[in-house]
């Protein structure tokens, strides 16, 4: 089979199942559904590693299959660019794809959606394969908006659940802020360099590093940074930034399949992804790179501190997931994509895995997500408990473990860095350490040891729901916390949870794999090897990563090295400290929220992020609309124009109508008008 | 061969068909079948024989016959083929209606429309000015005494004798006019006409004068402000059946004579006249959409939609020759006659469903009739739809593309300021035809009766609908018929 053929199998083959799937959703038996969108993934994962091993042999791919369209003097064409970053994230992406669709079997069997769902998770592979495949970036905002799509609908999956409407609208949103961005930075490419085509774009992107143009009255702007910070504007929305993180926490409303795969391991990451695609510009402005930066180490460290008071076992690992997506911006910024991209495979991995641990726990707790419920889980899910502990040390980065060689690089990599913002972002990443081992090992221990809680679970429920009351009384739109009272189903009284079917436990052995060794196997390769030379740009002011590569004696030294680091001693602090208030003395986490109060709330409430954004831009824009709606829609343009217009009309046909009398001297007498006003005409102007 | 023979041939359409009109009138003496089917059955066969021998006549050259009072061109031919189409199709919907009324049902109707359809085919192929009136004649007094056929309809007697009077009004316009012309050229023949304007040995004021008049007498037969005041009247008056006669075939014939006319003979002085079609057509866009609105009766409101049809077929008319220039001519008459032809279609369908909804006694004409058609029968409100539809110029309806070729060539000349008025006047337009879709899908019926009409009738109106959104979709092929036979024959 030639390569192009691969290629197109590999993005193919998800989308034919999905669209058998979802053809066929109302009719075909549950088998179908799930055989034939497993088995599109698979094939689009085999086709995946054999195009790796072919990109591994030097044999890349740059070129258009088809032309879309063609306008004047730009042309848009459907192509692939397959090379070593390509290559890996479609491996990432399918594999992760498939043990998803595996676990799905589980995890939905008793859900109506059940077909539905199989359908759209194909679809998705299939747009996040099109997104990371693209030669251009048309394609890519194709795969771009083609996978927010696929999220909508899966956030809002439970559609009869208000939350999950509300949810899956909020996301939807906050991504067109970031779309937004994005679509201007793709416009300011195709207007200075008159193509999409990343190779041109690339290639010319040197001689216009000096351009700059005017945006507001005169002063002069840098091009490279108004595009690559608009470009980042969208990375922000996707892989959800401060400010534009807020919807990822609710995106929760979703099924946890779909946690794993979309907002955690793939879709998210696509901002990442498309940074690192877009090195060459990106290298070309420091003032971005400063941007990235800042915005990514405040969202490490601000969205962990929020992970440390969730309750809900799936919330906790959504604000690691945005804390995790803040390290890997941190890592852009300063210009170490490699290692970013490192990050976001590690972190696909892990991340998948601690989200189908948790979904587990969901299925073996009967639905119940709150972690107040739990404890003692370990002598009951012992593959579940033996994974996620797997899962929280890589997520930690403790030594040996994948996500200890990503992250560990990171913190080094903004060591070395010195643009403006890095003493910050040091501070910001290194203390994050603390702050993810704090969150992560509370759940940990809340959830699989200590007492067993769901005995009094009706007592809790109860006292839950109190909670929520309250919550919706200081908070207008508090939909947090509750919604999922509808399934909230629990454990019955004497009920023990139980360990789930293969089909869940199956893919959390998988994903537990590359957890431990992939980091150990990839670092040297990935980061300081040949894999991304001529595929990302090395930033030439920067030598973050040349400095790096000095340091660098292979991952054992590294990982015997980190024990007299801070990072490592922040960490065994960590799990100390959670040790000792959630295990030894649980008194502690409350009164200390009782001392603080004023903070607890300030981190209960967000930092208020939702109620700005309900108050300001919803509330804002409902009142803009209304006055539009009450002043513009009703006087103007119903009143004036559309009623004003249609009056005239009837007006003046009512006139022309009362010409027509039915008289045949007044109709004659109007031909006679008609031949002597044309006589006249004719004779008296020419 | 003996010429007078060879001229025969030539025109063996016409000969035939007068031949037939009056063997038929003699045999309908002897029919005592109160359905006269054998006499519509007759008629239908000479319309047949009538096209068969168009086609094998038709050389694809210009041919003169009877020394040169008489043309067969390639335009010619393809308007006789529609005309014959049209006549036919007209027959078949207005069969069932004089078959319910004991006034109509004789074979005179037969007749008559057979002697229309000759007036119109001497309209189409004449190469003389006596041979145009010849034509107009024929038409003219066949039509009247359609419309007068219902003698105790006081409503059609007064719509006939409003139409004589002012018919013989026209005439007289166009025949003072085509003197004139004569005065100051010296000849009738419309060839001749040109050569003697290009020799430049006329009088300009005599020729403008005569312009006028002749003008104003082909804005009659087109029904065009201000000449249209017997439009709205007797399309309402007259039986409906007739309405479609009217309403369908002469505006072939018109645009054929307003060809042969303005352009063949008085090309020099296209920018007179564009500038006199110009007036009309605008005049014309405004008046019959704004007075199309106000109307409750549906033949009524057609008859201003023609007004406003016939505007458009105007504005293609006027954009010919730019300055001197008439490289776009080709294009602009072409759309032009792209337009009446599916003009014809439309109003042709849009008349048979009129006749499909009513009966023995009743006359669906008023707009309320129309109210709930789709519960009652839901493939006639479709086809209905469709008709709407197209006169509106949705796409992708053969309507659409006859509104847009002309605004095409409208664009080419340069006059974007009247295309915009073009398009303002039918979006108002719009305004009436999709209020029939409304009553027809959201309004409750106010007649519930069962629909009674021949199954021939409801296949060939469905064909009908059906050809309007199939030629809308391939408007192409008719496009390069009607550009191909001008091409030959200008």
């Amino acid at each position: 089979m030639d390569m192009k053929s691969l290629y197109l199998t590999v993005p193919l083959a998800p989308l034919v199942g999905a669209a058998l799937a979802g053809f066929t959703c109302r009719v075909a038996p549950r088998w179908f559904s799930a055989g034939v969108t497993i088995l599109g993934v698979a094939i689009s994962l085999v086709a995946s590693l054999l195009v790796l091993q072919d990109v591994l042999a030097g044999h890349t791919f740059y070129g258009n299959l088809y032309t879309w369209a063609t306008s004047g003097n730009y042309t848009f064409s459907v192509g692939f660019q397959i090379d070593t970053l390509t290559a890996m994230m479609m491996c990432v992406v399918t594999s992760v794809s498939l043990l998803v669709h595996i676990y799905t079997i589980g995890y939905m069997s008793d859900d109506d959606g059940f077909r539905r769902f199989f359908s759209y998770i194909s679809l998705f592979t299939f747009s996040m394969l099109m997104l990371v495949m693209s030669n251009n970036f048309l394609q890519l905002f194709f795969g771009w908006e083609a996978v927010g799509l696929v999220s909508y609908l899966l956030i809002g999956f439970y559609m009869n659940r208000d939350t999950a409407i509300f949810a899956n609208l909020k996301a939807f949103l906050v991504n067109r802020v970031g779309d937004f961005g994005f679509i201007l930075g793709i416009g300011l490419v195709l207007a200075y360099f008159g193509t999409l085509d990343y190779k041109t774009v690339f290639d010319a992107a040197p001689s216009l590093a000096d351009k700059t143009i005017n945006l507001v009255g005169s002063a002069e702007w840098s091009l490279m940074t108004v595009t690559c910070i608009c470009l980042f504007i969208g990375a922000m929305g996707k892989s959800a930034q401060v400010p534009l993180h807020v919807w990822l926490p609710d995106s929760m409303e979703g099924p946890t399949p779909i946690s794993a795969l979309i907002h955690a391991a793939t879709m998210v990451t696509a901002g990442i992804f498309m940074v690192a695609r877009c090195s060459p510009l990106f290298n070309l402005s420091p003032t971005a790179l400063s941007f990235v930066l800042i915005i990514g180490a405040t969202t490490a460290l601000f969205m962990g501190f929020l992970g440390m008071i969730q309750n809900d076992i799936k919330r906790i690992v959504a604000y690691s997931t945005l804390s995790q997506l803040g390290y890997m911006t941190v890592a852009l910024g300063v210009a170490a994509y490699p290692i970013a991209i490192f990050h976001l495979m590690t972190h696909a991995f892990f991340k998948a895995l601690l989200f189908l641990g948790a979904g587990s726990v969901i299925i073996g707790m009967h639905h119940d997500q709150d972690i107040r419920n739990m404890g003692g889980l370990w002598k009951y899910m012992p593959i579940t408990w033996i994974t996620t502990l797997i899962g929280s040390l890589s997520l930690i980065a403790f030594p040996f473990f994948s996500g200890f060689y990503s992250k560990d690089s990171i913190i080094e990599a903004v060591h070395f860095s010195n643009i403006p913002g890095s003493g910050y972002a040091l501070f910001a990443v290194t203390a994050s350490v603390f702050v993810t081992t704090y969150y992560t090992f509370r759940s940990y221990f809340i959830v699989f040891h200590g007492p067993e809680r769901w005995n009094d679970a009706a007592h809790v429920a109860a006292a839950h729901a109190h909670d929520d009351h309250a919550h919706d009384a200081q908070d207008a739109h508090g939909h947090d916390d509750h919604g999922h009272e509808e399934h909230h189903h629990g454990l019955q009284p004497g009920d023990k949870p139980h360990e789930s079917p293969w089909v869940v436990t199956f893919p959390l052995i998988m994903l537990a794999i590359p957890s431990v060794i992939i980091g150990y196997f990839a670092i040297d390769p990935m980061l300081y090897g040949s894999f991304f030379d001529g595929v990302i740009a090395v930033n030439k002011g920067m030598p973050v990563m040349a400095n790096m590569e000095e340091e660098f004696h292979g991952p054992l030294a590294m990982a015997i090295h980190s024990i007299q680091t801070v990072p490592f001693w922040l960490m065994m602090a960590g799990i100390v400290v959670t040790y000792y208030f959630y295990m030894v003395k649980p008194s502690i986490p409350d009164a200390l929220a009782k001392k603080f109060s004023g903070i607890y709330k300030l981190m209960d409430n967000k930092y208020y992020f939702d109620a700005f954004n309900m108050a300001v831009f919803a509330g804002g824009a409902r009142k803009l609309g209304a006055f539009l709606n009450r002043f513009g829609e009703a006087t103007i343009i119903d009143g004036f124009f559309v009623n004003g217009s249609a009056k005239l009309v009837g007006v003046v046909a009512g006139i022309v109508r009362h010409f027509q009398t039915g008289y045949l001297y007044q109709y004659a007498f109007t031909m006679i008008i008609g031949v002597f006003a044309l006589l006249t005409l004719w004779f008296f102007t020419t | 061969m003996n010429p007078y023979v060879l001229d025969l041939i030539t025109a063996s359409p016409e000969v035939l068909v007068l031949a037939m009109g009056c063997l038929i009138l003699i045999l309908d003496l002897f029919v005592k079948d109160p359905s006269h089917t054998s006499t519509f059955v007759l008629t239908m066969l000479t319309l047949v024989g009538a096209a068969i021998l168009t086609l094998f006549t038709s050389t694809g050259e210009v041919v003169y016959a009877f020394n040169g009072l008489y043309v067969d061109d390639l335009m010619g031919d393809l308007l006789k083929l529609v005309l014959y189409l049209t006549a036919i199709v007209t027959l078949f919907y207005a069969r069932p209606y004089i078959l319910q009324r004991p006034d109509l049902r004789r074979g005179e109707f037969y007749v008559l429309m057979l002697f229309a359809t000759l007036g119109m085919m001497v309209m189409i192929s004449a190469n003389h000015l006596l041979t145009i009136y010849l034509g107009i004649e024929l038409l003219s007094l066949s039509v009247y005494a359609l419309v007068a056929m219902n003698r105790d309809s006081v409503a059609s007697t007064e719509a006939a004798m409003k139409y004589f009077v002012l018919g013989a009004l026209a005439s007289g316009l166009l025949l003072y006019g085509m003197s004139m012309i004569y005065g100051a050229t010296g000849t009738l023949s419309i060839p001749e006409i040109s050569d003697a304007l290009v020799a430049n040995a006329s009088n300009p004021t005599i020729l403008i004068f005569g312009l006028v008049f002749i003008v104003s007498g082909l804005a009659f037969k087109l029904g065009v402000v201000p000449f249209h005041m017997w439009v709205p009247d007797v399309y309402q008056g007259a039986p409906t059946a007739i309405t479609m006669l009217i309403g369908g075939a002469p505006k072939l014939a018109a645009f054929a004579i307003t060809m042969r006319l303005l352009v063949s003979g008085l090309l020099l002085l296209a920018p007179d006249w564009q500038g006199m079609l110009l007036i009309l057509a605008v005049l014309s866009l405004a008046i019959g959409n704004l007075a199309a609105i106000p109307q409750t009766n549906i033949k009524r409101m057609l008859a201003y939609s023609t007004i406003s049809h016939m505007g458009f077929v105007l504005l293609g008319i006027v954009v010919g020759v730019v300055g001197g220039d008439a490289r776009f001519a080709l294009n602009a008459y072409s759309s032009s006659m792209f337009y009446v032809v599916s003009y014809v279609m439309m109003s042709v369908a849009a008349f048979g469903v009129i006749i499909l909804l009513s009966r023995a006694g009743f006359e669906a004409d008023r707009i309320d009739d129309f109210k709930g058609l789709n519960k009652r029968s839901p493939w006639f409100a479709a086809v209905m739809m469709m008709i709407m539809f197209s006169m509106a110029g949705v796409p992708f309806f053969i309507g659409f593309f006859a509104k847009f070729s002309i605004l095409q060539a409208v664009v080419a000349s340069g006059q974007i300021g009247l295309a915009i008025y073009a398009v303002l006047m039918s979006l108002i337009g719009a305004f009436y035809y999709l209020r029939i879709v409304k009553v027809m899908y959201f309004d409750e019926p106010i007649d519930e009766s069962p629909i009674v009409a021949p199954m021939d009738m409801r296949v060939l109106l469905s064909i009908n609908g059906l050809a309007i959104a199939l030629f809308g979709l391939f408007p192409q092929t008719i496009m390069s018929l009607c550009a191909f036979s001008l091409l030959r024959s200008l």
